[in-house]
């Protein structure tokens, strides 16, 4: 998918077995690879597939006597229920609990008797239980760009501060190709990033320096620290996990990414689709 | 004796009659953990002094037992023998869900332990143990062949008389017998293919036995009362009218929105013993993104609700969230405490929300008291209206071209701690930020969780924070560094004892003792993945810590 690259999805599915572990609710990106459910997304319960040409006809007979009030996609239309999400329809497995309705009609909700044949209506059953909810979706990665470009502008020169590390010139020359949505993305996070702020991999590493109370120092790439152990790796990749009792040893981050998450609660959601906006025009 | 017989020789003491919820009440939180927070009241307090700060660096390990889940398979001729293992289902045959909850994850332990007459009863997802309090040995292990459905994490069980009460995600509510795991019965309590999981802590209130569940489609959420011995349903009570006429049914647009409202009741609530009142968080309202089909409070969403626990009446309720629309449940634990407020003595229940404010409530009459917000960041939030509601600004709802957001709440189900000692709520927070898009242009909008794509993912760390329950105010707060490759992470619950300790995990990696006082670290141990809130008992003089990381569980001791 867009927005996570390979080598990250790779580490998305080895963080998610982590997260697992440690109790995360990983807030899985829509069609990740790293599962085929999004919790965040409407699920579909697993149904038995039900025969292609049953579906077929369903969606013949549904359109002809249903769609008017129920919408093509069962989802509601003039007058009529969402019928996806109705508990009638969930419940039923081959008709049976839909029939009376279709038969009887509901008059007193305006419905009309529909006198069709069982078949037909395990069709439109088989049809209605085919939709799934977790695949509608009519969005582009175009549709983020709602900022306006010479704002955008501006604000990166200007208020936003960006150019103190970025040039359209270098750095961010031709990044107008990416689509907005990965784009914006990263304008916000300061690159690339998976589930809840994980680090993408080959994300630049943060740099520490520990510094003992002798005055000896090692310096190296962050790879983890908690208020007892510090884990560096130097420059030649070794890794060495230094205690720590309170302040002692002095360690000291530094994060290749701070200024963007300095700017993370500043930011004005206007001023962010603008210099997307802006940085899109970098073709 | 058992804690339930306890509790109806109490009842008996009290009353001339053998009453049920009447009489229904645990004592202080100390030698054993009989439901889902240890007490009724949702504190998480042990008055348990034997580990305290002067000793707590010696605590030590007394045993470590790894629990096996799905089918038994043997370990061969040379292992010793698998514990008994009883197996219930409606499925053939298991059914692997996939997916990041996925039903064949490896074992996580996250919800509570119970610990009664020295026997452990802990659970994972369609899988539950009796384990020797003692020795960690495992007594019995009973695995349920799942239908499938959502498996995030169980909760844990409700234990009444001798008889175990727990959810399965596939909706089931299933009845074993501590002594030997063999299945009393299962009742369904979900509609399955409605697509709703279970996996709330059943609690045990004299003969009622409350379930909820989870859903992330479009129905609605309901609080049940079930009869322990025959698993049929005693009251049920809504989250969301049902009817037009009913209560809340004027926060909605019409009776078809708020019968597919949410508000769903996945996590344990607190009991008040005096009222009888049962009191519980409610979930995010439904369609989670697509609100402009549900315009309105929505009542009883994201909501503090009392009911009777005799008849499930609504008491009183306090929308904490009203008309949310960034799936920010206020399921939260509530916490009952009793003590000053404006200097009078009060009935309070405290709560912090996933939308990063915390609520002190009168809890006999629902009266607000306090609002405070212990996040750094509210630019969702305009100010507070007349009741101490926050009142959202709908510009920084989502939108097509991507609105920035805290990422799925300041705080989450993992329980919160209360200390009577230094009269302090402690609560983990985390503060992840990205972007919401709204993708669903369709004027019909979106159902359940979907219509939203995120982006842009950032955590800027996780802390426990302590706050002042008079005051609202943070009193000290403990950073947790993160950000180098660890995503933020709701994390696991906490524990005070009257040690005057504060046992919780760090970001994941250690088992911290700290000083509740002021957050410095006394005693800490590195577990990797410490998955669920540390609980603490007493057994032949000796008091237990224990907690689980992933699927095994620790306890600690002093020798």
């Amino acid at each position: 998918m867009a927005i996570l690259g390979s080598n990250a999805r790779r580490a998305a599915l080895a963080l998610l077995l982590t997260a697992l572990a440690w109790g995360v609710h990983p807030a899985e990106e829509p069609g990740s690879a790293a599962g085929k459910r999004n919790p965040l997304e409407s699920h579909d319960f697993e149904r038995p597939p039900d025969d292609p040409a049953s579906i077929a006809r369903g969606k013949q007979v549904f359109s002809v006597n249903c769609s008017f009030c129920h919408g093509s996609d069962g989802r509601g239309g003039e007058g009529g229920p969402n019928l996806l999400r109705s508990p009638m329809v969930l419940n039923d497995q081959k008709g049976e609990i839909i029939a009376a309705v279709v038969l009887n009609g509901r008059i007193e909700k305006g419905m009309p008797k529909f006198n069709l044949p069982r078949d037909s209506i395990t069709d439109i059953a088989a049809y209605l239980h085919s939709i799934k909810v977790s695949k509608m979706s009519n969005f582009t990665p175009r549709m983020v760009l709602v900022g306006d470009a010479a704002a955008g502008r501006a604000y990166f020169n200007g208020k936003g501060g960006c150019t103190r590390c970025h040039s359209v010139k270098k750095d961010l020359a031709g990044i107008g190709a990416m689509d907005p949505k990965t784009l914006q993305d990263r304008i916000f996070a300061g690159g690339e990033t998976g589930l809840l702020g994980a680090a993408a991999a080959g994300a630049k590493p943060r740099k520490v320096t520990v510094t003992f109370p002798t005055g000896e120092t090692v310096r190296g790439d962050l790879v983890s620290l908690d208020d007892f152990i510090v884990v560096v790796s130097d420059a030649d990749g070794h890794r060495r996990s230094i205690r720590r009792d309170g302040d002692t040893p002095k360690v000291d981050v530094v994060n290749p990414r701070q200024p963007h998450l300095d700017m993370i609660r500043q930011w004005e959601d206007r001023d962010l689709h603008n210099v997307t906006a802006y940085l899109e025009t970098l073709k | 004796m058992n804690v339930a017989l306890k509790l109806l020789f109490t009842g008996l003491c009290a009353l001339p009659v053998v009453s049920t919820a009447a009489a229904a009440s645990l004592p202080p939180l100390a030698e054993s953990w009989p439901t889902y927070s240890g007490d009724y009241t949702g504190k998480r307090f042990s008055s348990l002094t034997q580990i305290n700060q002067s000793n707590v660096k010696h605590l030590t390990l007394a045993w470590v037992s790894r629990l096996k889940g799905g089918m038994d398979e043997g370990g061969g001729l040379l292992a010793p023998p698998p514990p008994p293992q009883i197996i219930g289902g409606e499925a053939k045959e298991p059914v692997v869900t996939g997916g990041v909850f996925s039903s064949d994850a490896p074992i996580s332990v996250r919800g509570a332990v119970l610990q009664v007459d020295g026997v452990l009863y802990a659970t994972a997802p369609d899988n539950a143990w009796a384990i020797d309090a003692r020795t960690g040995n495992v007594l019995w292990h009973f695995f349920w062949k799942t239908k499938g459905g959502t498996h995030t994490g169980n909760k844990g069980m409700g234990l009444y008389k001798n008889w175990l009460f727990f959810e399965t995600a596939d909706d089931y509510l299933v009845s074993l017998d501590a002594r030997t795991g063999q299945e009393r019965w299962h009742k369904e309590i979900e509609s399955f293919p409605e697509q709703y999981f279970s996996e709330a802590a059943p609690i045990v209130i004299g003969n009622h036995v409350l379930v909820g569940a989870g859903n992330d489609s479009d129905e609605p959420g309901s609080l049940r009362s079930v009869d322990p011995e025959t698993g049929e349903i005693q009251w049920r009570f809504h989250t969301t009218p049902m009817n037009p006429g009913d209560p809340g049914a004027d926060t909605w647009p019409n009776i078809e929105a708020a019968r597919h409202g949410g508000g769903h009741v996945w996590v344990t609530g607190s009991y008040d013993e005096e009222t009888h009142l049962y009191i519980f968080g409610t979930g995010n309202p439904s369609p989670a993104y697509s609100s402009h089909n549900r315009t309105g409070d929505n009542l009883f969403t994201c909501s503090l609700v009392a009911v009777d626990v005799e008849t499930g009446k609504l008491a009183w309720y306090y929308q904490t969230s009203p008309h949310d629309t960034h799936d920010w449940d206020s399921a939260q634990t509530p916490v009952l405490v009793d003590g000053d407020f404006d200097g009078k003595p009060r009935k309070l229940v405290l709560q912090a929300a996933r939308n990063g404010h915390f609520f002190v409530l009168d809890r006999v009459t629902g009266e607000h008291l306090l609002t405070s917000r212990f996040t750094p960041w509210g630019k969702w939030v305009k100010g507070l209206n007349k009741n101490g509601q926050p009142i959202r600004d709908p510009a920084h709802d989502p939108q097509v071209g991507g609105t920035i957001a805290n990422l799925d709440g300041w705080t989450n189900w993992p329980p919160p701690s209360y200390s009577p000692q230094t009269g302090l709520f402690y609560v983990r927070g985390y503060e992840n930020y990205g972007l919401y898009y709204y993708t669903e242009t369709d004027p019909r909008g979106a159902m359940g969780m979907g219509g939203v794509a995120r982006g842009g993912q950032v955590s800027l760390g996780t802390s426990i924070r302590a706050i002042d329950y008079k005051t609202g105010r943070i009193v000290w707060e403990h950073p947790f560094e993160n950000g180098v490759g660890l995503p933020g992470m709701i994390g696991s619950g906490l524990l005070t004892t009257a040690g005057n300790l504060l046992f919780a995990a760090d970001q994941g990696d250690n088992l911290v003792a700290f000083d509740p006082a002021n957050g410095k670290p006394l005693w800490n141990t590195r577990l990797h993945g410490v998955s669920n809130a540390p609980e603490t008992y007493m057994l032949d003089n000796h008091q237990y810590v224990m907690v689980a990381a992933g699927d095994t569980l620790y306890a600690f001791t002093l020798y």
